[in-house]
């Protein structure tokens, strides 16, 4: 109760800043012209780290690098505290206002909330921090994208290597909503295909549950050979923590960080978090574009570096700004379907991503990277903490198309 | 192997430890709470903040300037507890005359704005601590691995709890406090520096959240919403046990670790919520709480 309060308060000053960034009435004919972005994300909690700010500077440097087009680009931002009637409050007035875009929204349940708002207000909508495949699956819409990574291909990614390596057996240890839900499906799906068993789990409350060894010691009394955790930000974080001082490896007993970004490891600490194996689409360090991209958030970053999440804001701002340059303001503003249906005839291309398309059903393909954790020697100073160990294509790393069960695709 | 409710009995056991650890964080937070409650009639709402404080003066020391665990484990209490002086001094203690609720907003207002510097500064996905090295390790207690760190957390905590107890209770100063709570003109007529004994309540108080945020740091991410989590739970402990009774806080601490140890086991999905639904009950049927007077 005191917790709704407290972070009620946030979110009203958060949103009254938002709104605030919007024009006044006697600007209302520059603002036919204007395209406005709303950055929507978790700004106060386990998941700020992950996008928050940073997705903000991520969205405001496309809008730099792209340039005026004849259009001007705003960007807003709010905090939506992992809550999804305060996330469907925003979009809607958001929308309501003038926003033509809202991109962001991690955590699943917020993230398919805001998909219903744009779908009824037939406005565009671009997420990029929820992992559930069902964005694109069971509740795909014909106003969304999914950008970079979701429940299946980590599965997949990150859940088929574990089996390979001889771990056939599953306990998953799963937050208690959308996402982890969407996680333990998608993995526990690919354990079984491959000949593997999931031998129990448990779902804890999100995002009240500190405290993870009593899940641990059931996880290691279940004698599974894999630990899964379906959750992700501050819990995978504990979960690892607490998984290393209760000696849950010493019996052979491996722990599948099923998602996890460059900041948790960094504060793990590679002591604790050396040889995890985990799925990303994007490491700042993977190739020259990459880091060319990272040299350019520097002074935007403080002393931290873009991981997928942020990164896939300044790569979907990209495109979405470019297709808006094809078809023209006017249009844009029309149909958020159309500036959907124009985002994906075209093919997308940038430094952070690389090429690549977009799917009927709004997935966009990108490869998937399974890289291991370095060990304290072997890493040369802050940020340098991947080693890449296998990458699926893009054709290949998301659930098939015809799996997906979109309903839009059948009518 | 042996079952109770179709779980193994090992694995109950193992459960019950967990959650006696777990008690132990909300015995001594709730402690804390309860002694400026029982003093000085406000509600501290700053209470995470400064468990959250503790933990990362605990880092800096380290980070900055390479003092380690067992240091930090004396001065972080110290150094926060020295921020809970300037606090009460400037500002809490305006606010006596006035209403509970005066209080209870100042310290909750307080407690944000601290809690979005430190987010602000550090981030929200936290910094890693270290196990001193005397302390890792685990025990094979053959129905579970019990890690050396939790053991000396759970035998710290009870220790801290009696000694606050003893001195509350069993010593002149704690008499003192006593008195001053029930009338404080009468106290100060006697020649005792009233104001100047709230003012250090507040910052033993206080200290006692930095010193669970200090033992806290090796286990959980150092974050600056550490303290924000445990803290409602905290609060529910302080009034289950009677607001601001010293015994009442330290027993319930301890016993609903062990509650929500089981539901974690039951049904974990409840995990969160047990804590209130006992507090529901237990105020239904003795509003003042299981050990407070009415």
């Amino acid at each position: 109760m005191t917790d709704l309060n407290r972070r009620g308060l946030i979110g009203g000053a958060a949103a009254t800043a938002a709104f605030g960034a919007l024009p006044s009435r006697q600007a209302r004919a520059q603002a036919a012209n204007t395209i406005r972005i709303g950055v929507l994300n978790d700004q106060s909690g386990p998941y700020r780290d992950i996008s928050g700010p940073y997705g903000v500077q991520c969205a405001m440097q496309a809008v730099a690098e792209f340039g005026n087009r004849g259009f001007n680009v705003e960007v807003v931002n709010a905090d939506h505290q992992n809550r999804p009637d305060v996330g469907i409050n925003i979009a809607r007035q958001w929308y309501d206002q003038g926003v033509d875009v809202v991109i962001d929204v991690p955590t699943s349940s917020v993230g398919l909330a805001v998909a219903n708002v744009a779908r009824e207000k037939n406005k565009a909508y671009i997420n990029t921090g929820s992992a559930t495949s069902d964005l694109t699956g069971a509740q795909c819409s014909p106003n969304t994208i999914h950008w970079m990574y979701d429940t299946y291909m980590l599965a997949k990614s990150t859940g088929a290597a574990m089996v390979r390596a001889g771990g056939d057996s599953w306990y998953f240890i799963t937050a208690d909503y959308a996402f982890g839900h969407a996680l333990e499906r998608d993995t526990g799906n690919f354990v079984r295909s491959a000949g593997g068993r999931v031998v129990g789990s448990v779902r804890y409350p999100f995002p009240a549950t500190t405290d993870f060894s009593s899940f641990l010691v059931q996880a290691q009394a279940s004698r599974a050979k894999v630990i899964g955790f379906a959750n992700a930000g501050a819990d995978t974080i504990n979960s690892i923590k607490q998984a290393a001082e209760f000696g849950v490896t010493r019996r052979g007993t491996k722990l599948a960080a099923l998602l996890m970004f460059l900041p948790d490891v960094h504060s793990i600490g590679l002591e604790t978090a050396q040889g995890l194996v985990l799925t990303e689409s994007f490491y700042w360090d993977l190739n020259d574009r990459t880091r060319a991209f990272t040299d350019r958030m520097r002074p935007r970053m403080r002393d931290v570096v873009p991981n997928m999440a942020s990164a896939a804001n300044y790569s979907c701002t990209l495109h979405y700004l470019k297709a808006i340059a094809d078809m023209g303001v006017a249009a844009s503003k029309a149909s958020g379907v159309e500036v959907i249906n124009r985002m994906k005839a075209m093919p997308c291309d940038d430094d952070a991503f690389g090429a690549g398309t977009i799917r009927a059903d709004g997935r966009k393909l990108c490869p998937s990277y399974l890289f291991e954790v370095k060990a304290p020697r072997e890493s040369r100073g802050r940020w340098d903490y991947y080693k890449l160990v296998g990458t699926t294509p893009a054709e290949e790393a998301f659930r098939p198309l015809a799996e997906g069960n979109c309903a839009f695709l059948r009518t | 192997m042996e079952e109770i409710f179709g779980i193994p009995t090992p694995l109950l056991f193992g459960q019950l430890l967990l959650g006696l650890i777990n008690g132990a964080f909300y015995a001594l937070l709730s402690l804390g709470l309860a002694v400026i409650f029982g003093m000085l009639n406000v509600i501290n709402f700053t209470h995470g903040a400064q468990f959250m404080m503790g933990a990362f003066v605990a880092w800096m020391l380290l980070n900055y300037l390479g003092i380690g665990y067992w240091w930090a484990l004396i001065l972080a209490p110290l150094i926060v507890g020295l921020t809970g002086v300037i606090l009460e001094r400037t500002m809490i203690a305006r606010l006596y005359k006035l209403d509970h609720l005066y209080g209870l907003l100042l310290t909750f207002g307080v407690g944000l704005i601290i809690e979005g510097l430190f987010r602000n500064e550090f981030g929200s996905s936290g910094m890693p601590y270290r196990i001193p090295p005397e302390l890792q390790g685990a025990w094979d207690l053959g129905f579970m691995f019990m890690p050396i760190y939790r053991g000396w957390v759970v035998v710290v905590a009870i220790v801290m709890c009696l000694a606050t107890w003893l001195v509350i209770e069993k010593t002149k100063i704690g008499s003192y406090l006593r008195a001053a709570t029930e009338n404080p003109a009468l106290v100060q007529a006697f020649g005792i520096n009233v104001p100047r004994m709230m003012t250090l309540t507040y910052g033993a108080g206080v200290a006692l959240a930095a010193f669970a945020g200090v033992l806290a740091a090796p286990i959980y991410s150092v974050n600056p919403q550490m303290g924000a989590n445990l803290i409602i739970i905290v609060f529910a402990v302080v009034v289950i046990g009677g607001m601001g009774s010293i015994l009442g806080s330290v027993i319930t601490g301890f016993g609903l670790g062990v509650v929500e140890g089981l539901t974690k086991v039951f049904y974990p999905e409840a995990s969160s919520t047990v804590i209130f639904v006992v507090m529901a009950i237990v105020l239904l049927a003795r509003p003042a709480g299981l050990f407070g007077r009415s």
